[in-house]
């Protein structure tokens, strides 16, 4: 297949994730909904069911509101009107982390308002790293597996565990190799491209994922790198997929070749070690490793601004473009550090402030030509 | 002393709280450690290693309440934090950053105490003071509860935090944590506990010996000095006032009591009298807030410690929240709920309208709410305010007549 043919494809699951939701409940396959952030859908899969990633969705936000006041994130509200409205009824269960203050209440919110699909909840803990905190992670994950398997009626096999965490290695490997060819080869995955094959992988079981993905690594491999006429940058924040605003991106020949997203990157970053034979306990160190993410408690103090600025220098891009999801506190409250650390290192930066409701994006328009200028001057 | 010159509870607990951050800023001249801690961090082992401490929230709390907090705001808003970030939190990065505050000046910190069963902004927050001061942060997690007790391997997390925290403590300290101290701070912080829900037990009584805004000023003991003796002292002495008060038929709520309510959330500090005033002017007087419960935690050892710093306002599943509330509401005799929308509190405010719900079908009293902010004024409309109050007065009225009619 040619690279625009899979591409298409691509862009046809991201377009439209009910059609997979749909064939997979067709197949008798039960579905189960992760929320963000940093749910081991490698349990969802060894206990024999697709995860399914919600991470907004809705057209509107009507039913949401009888739960939340206007302040809270686009994300968290969505994901509730989802679920009130009946868009997730076919799921099987639904896994809810509370790692950020507004989803604290909205894992109450969605266990209350939306009784008729099975709740799983995940308190992960911050004190992450330690031998304390990887005990109490693994008691967690275990609790979820017990959920699991009550609903799916299968208790997963070594060889279960196994198959499913290199299915996820293999897909998080791909996607991070994926990432790094799309920002050598802007002329031929757009921006909306390059989201598309990665919001996609949400929606798919990996191994389907990763098939595809695979063939369009290796035929981008093949590609002769053109020098790019336009931007290079890093992009930052919880998600950045909204089509409209990705074409502004490509319309100013903006390329990511790199990105600090909750959505994208930062969730592929670590791997799970197969050499760690109680399997429960391989997954709590792979989430003990998880670092330089708004959402997490950083016990070096200094690690996330620095990864950024070290990812722009790795990747040859030219500046940072923050999309700053509106009422995302984690997001705010680091968001001087990094611009403190970007300033220092000299590296040119805006911040564009985005809801997943978002239709006008001229000003987001003017910003990001205003910022082109600059970086090309 | 004399009898006749018995110092008023409510000049003890001021006094308790200036001793606190008087003795801090006399360790930090002497070149100790001062730490800055959240307001729920177990504060057992620093008392018990003798580490002086204060209270950004309380800090942030006493400088709205005096009209600092929206110069704080912008203060912290030009270094490019947003303005829907938490008041608490821009006030005290504003502080740290150095700008001058003579509300209610403090040390700046050596180390600090951060314990997020007040919510996860606290996290961030005092990440950003630790970069900003290059010093160390000791933290202690919470995870969220969706069940109404935390899990044994909760309280097992919990308590191996308190080992890894005692230890970094100890270092700072310099010296090692004495057993028999650490047992007699917790035995001040039961104390004082136990006098704080006393204390706030007399709002029952109809008509009520006390104002319960009363309890918003009495809240910064609680909060900086419940492992300390003066605080179980003060509050004692303010139970048996209220006591007295109660025998004699007197209020420190000097108006008529014509309604009872509970007043949900953090008050709009920097409005505290406007937010008295309809109330006042319609005799309604508050009698239940939810502060009593949430810091009136008694336990018996240290699982009980444990367990106790699990259970924040901000860290317990719906039920608990609304049984805590619902406790006080029958306890106290509400007739009516004034919801305070607070924009600087998304994890207390995020579970609010289902609360309210809660609220009007177990309890059946009328719920009305008003949008505000704990710290920054911007966020707070007198006219919308008192129209809201206004509505619960008219209800409350409606609803009273109706018990007659029956």
């Amino acid at each position: 297949m040619e690279i625009k043919n899979l591409l298409a494809k691509f862009k046809h699951i991201s377009d439209n994730p009910k059609e997979m939701l749909d064939k997979y409940i067709s197949n008798g396959e039960k579905v189960i909904g992760c929320f963000p952030y940093y749910v081991p859908e490698e349990l969802v899969e060894a206990a024999g069911m697709v995860p399914f990633g919600v991470w907004g969705g809705s057209k509107k936000i009507s039913l949401a509101k009888e739960y939340f006041a206007s302040f809270y994130c686009s994300l968290a509200q969505m994901n509730l009107e989802m679920g009130l409205n009946g868009t997730l009824d076919k799921l099987s269960g639904i896994i809810v982390t509370t790692l950020c203050d507004t989803l604290r209440p909205l894992s109450q919110n969605f266990r209350v308002g939306v009784p008729n699909i099975p709740f799983l909840f995940l308190n992960h803990p911050q004190n992450r790293k330690e031998d304390f905190g990887i005990t109490y992670t693994k008691e967690i994950y275990s609790e979820l597996l017990e959920k699991l398997v009550k609903i799916s009626g299968h208790s997963p096999s070594d060889e279960d565990f196994v198959n499913a965490y290199n299915n996820y290695n293999e897909s998080r490997a791909l996607r991070r190799e994926f990432v790094k060819l799309a920002g050598k080869h802007p002329d031929k995955v757009s921006a909306v491209n390059r989201s598309a094959v990665l919001r996609s992988a949400y929606f798919m079981k990996k191994k389907e994922h990763s098939e595809m993905l695979k063939e369009l690594n290796e035929l981008l491999k093949k590609e002769e790198v053109k020098e790019w006429d336009g931007v290079k940058i890093v992009t930052s924040g919880i998600m950045v997929e909204n089509k409209a605003l990705l074409e502004i991106l490509d319309k100013h020949k903006v390329a990511i070749v790199a990105d600090d997203v909750a959505h994208e990157s930062r969730a592929i970053r670590v791997d799970v070690d197969l050499n760690e034979k109680d399997r429960v306990l391989a997954l709590a160190k792979q989430f003990a490793n998880q670092d330089d993410d708004t959402i997490l408690y950083d016990p070096t103090i200094y690690g996330r601004p620095k990864n950024v600025a070290n990812l722009v220098k790795e990747s040859g891009a030219q500046g940072v473009i923050i999309f700053m999801m509106n009422f995302c506190d984690p997001e705010e409250m680091e968001y001087v550090s990094l611009k403190k650390e970007l300033e220092e290192e000299g590296i040119p930066m805006i911040k564009i402030g985005i809801d997943l409701q978002m239709e006008d994006f001229g000003q987001a328009e003017t910003s990001i030509q205003a910022f082109t200028d600059v970086i090309d001057f | 002393m004399s009898e006749t010159e018995k110092i008023p509870a409510k000049q003890m607990l001021r006094d308790v709280v200036d001793m606190v951050y008087r003795e801090a800023q006399e360790a930090k001249d002497r070149g100790e450690p001062v730490g800055w801690s959240s307001s729920k961090f177990p504060a057992e082992f620093t008392e018990a290693l003798g580490l002086k401490v204060v209270y950004p929230e309380n800090q942030a709390a006493a400088i709205s309440a005096k009209k600092g907090g929206q110069r704080m705001c912008e203060h912290a808003e030009a270094m490019g934090f947003d303005n829907d970030i938490c008041g608490y939190a821009r006030i005290s990065l504003a502080f740290a950053d150095g700008a001058e505050c003579e509300e209610k000046p403090m040390p700046q910190p050596d180390f600090l105490l951060c314990c997020n069963n007040i919510c996860n902004c606290m996290t961030k927050w005092y990440e950003n003071v630790a970069r900003m001061h290059d010093i160390p942060l000791i933290m202690i997690d919470v995870p969220f509860n969706n069940e109404k007790e935390p899990s044994q391997a909760q309280v097992e997390y919990m308590k191996a935090q308190f080992k890894a925290a005692v230890e970094q403590l100890e270092k700072i300290a310099g010296r090692k944590m004495d057993e028999e101290k650490f047992n007699q701070a917790c035995a001040n912080a039961n104390r004082t506990a136990r006098a704080w829900l006393k204390a706030c037990s007399y709002l029952q009584y109809k008509p009520s010996p006390l104002s319960g805004f009363d309890l918003f000023n009495h809240m910064a003991d609680i909060v900086t000095a419940r492992c300390k003796v003066e605080a179980a002292e003060a509050f004692e002495a303010l139970a048996e006032e209220y006591e007295e008060r109660v025998k004699e038929g007197t209020s420190t709520w000097k108006y008529d009591e014509n309604y009872r309510i509970m007043f949900e959330g953090i008050p709009c500090w920097p409005v505290l009298r406007t937010l008295f005033e309809p109330l006042k002017e319609k005799g309604i007087n508050t009698t239940a807030v939810v502060y009593a419960p949430a810091f009136g935690f008694v336990y018996e050892d240290i699982d009980g410690l444990a367990k106790a710093y699990c259970k924040a306002p901000n860290s317990v599943c719906l039920e608990t929240g609304v049984e805590w509330r619902e406790g006080i509401c029958r306890e106290n005799k509400v007739d009516g709920i004034l919801v305070h929308y607070n924009r600087s509190c998304k994890p207390w405010s995020g579970y609010m309208p289902e609360m309210e719900r809660r609220f009007r079908k177990n309890l059946n009293v009328p719920v009305v709410s008003f949008d505000g902010d704990q710290a920054d004024p911007r966020n707070f409309s007198e006219e919308q305010y008192k129209t809201r109050v206004e509505g619960l007065f008219e209800i409350m009225e409606e609803e009273a007549a109706k018990k007659e009619r029956v």
